[in-house]
């Protein structure tokens, strides 16, 4: 069982950051909805306010690593130009996608949008973050500053799961491979 | 409504939301920013060659760079406005959703292609 190193990292980008951050999205929606829900009463109010903090922190970073991963590290290999002449694209993503009508629209729909509507995830979640962070302890008597923040929550949820998407069927389609290999098991012969 | 529930309920609405307007509506010029330039790059081959700030990421670098610079420095200059102080919470919420909701609309390449 082998991993090409690009493989290794763009697993870390799509399953260790982007997918951990999807997850930890759904976490953060009910924590808040229950944090401010008018009949709950925490056992430590200041513990409960500090544990949301740092996990809308957390998320934060988790986000700015997918995109910054992302654009930074993953995409200049998706987006490789091949030399001229090239006939196999199994090294370069993009082309390949492109050489065919069935999957062409994995690229021109898919990556086009993808690669935009990341960004808007850290943008959202950074600022709530930011107001929680601040604002925390008025947030239960400021209702409208509090659902405009659960707006953008719920936003960089549904955009984080359109990049999630197309990042995985675009990996699917046109897998980014290359770099050293690593060794994982010997398997059986 | 007891005089008492009046004076809590204004107590309330005057609270020092500033901030957290300002780093709300921020964002929502944030994501607005995001598809506004990349929709501008795509258009402009000018623009498209200027956006190259990292070569092997392409246009997508200057394009994001610029959108996150914009955000943070709205961000900034809106909290020094308005720190401190009682904003009308409403209209912000809503100018700031419509904000994101466009951005989100205009990163979609097919509607984007309408432009």
């Amino acid at each position: 069982m082998e991993i090409t190193t690009r493989s290794l990292l763009t697993l870390l980008h799509g399953m260790g950051f982007g997918a951990l951050y999807l997850m930890a999205c759904s976490g953060a929606l009910v924590e808040i909805y229950r944090h401010y829900d008018s009949s709950f009463r925490p056992a430590n109010e200041f513990d409960d306010e500090r544990f949301l903090r740092r996990y809308l922190t957390t998320m934060a970073v988790l986000a700015w690593l997918t995109v910054l991963t992302g654009a930074y590290v993953i995409y200049p290999w998706y987006r490789a130009v091949p030399p001229a002449g090239t006939v196999d694209f199994a090294s370069f993503p993009q082309r390949l996608l492109l050489s065919s009508p069935t999957t062409s629209g994995w690229h021109s729909i898919g990556m086009e949008w993808k690669e935009h509507i990341a960004w808007i995830v850290p943008i959202s979640i950074t600022m709530a973050a930011a107001v929680f962070a601040r604002h925390g302890r008025i947030l239960k008597a400021q209702p409208e500053l509090r659902f405009a923040v659960l707006g953008f929550v719920w936003i960089s949820l549904v955009a984080a799961g359109i990049a999630g998407f197309f990042g995985a069927m675009i990996n699917k389609n046109a897998p980014v491979e290359g770099g050293a290999m690593i060794h994982i098991t010997q398997g059986d012969k | 409504m007891s005089a008492r529930t009046q004076t809590s309920a204004t107590n309330v609405q005057n609270l020092p939301n500033g901030g957290g307007a300002a780093a709300i509506l921020a964002a929502g010029i944030g994501a607005l920013l995001v598809a506004v330039f990349a929709l501008v790059a795509d258009k402009s081959p000018a623009v498209k060659s200027v956006m190259i700030f990292y070569k092997r990421t392409g246009p997508l670098s200057g394009v994001t760079t610029c959108a996150i610079a914009a955000w943070l420095i709205t961000w900034f200059a809106l909290d020094r406005r308005w720190r401190g102080r009682a904003v009308a919470m409403g209209r912000v919420r809503a100018a700031a959703l419509a904000l994101l909701i466009l951005g989100v609309l205009l990163t979609f390449p097919p509607l984007a292609d309408l432009f």
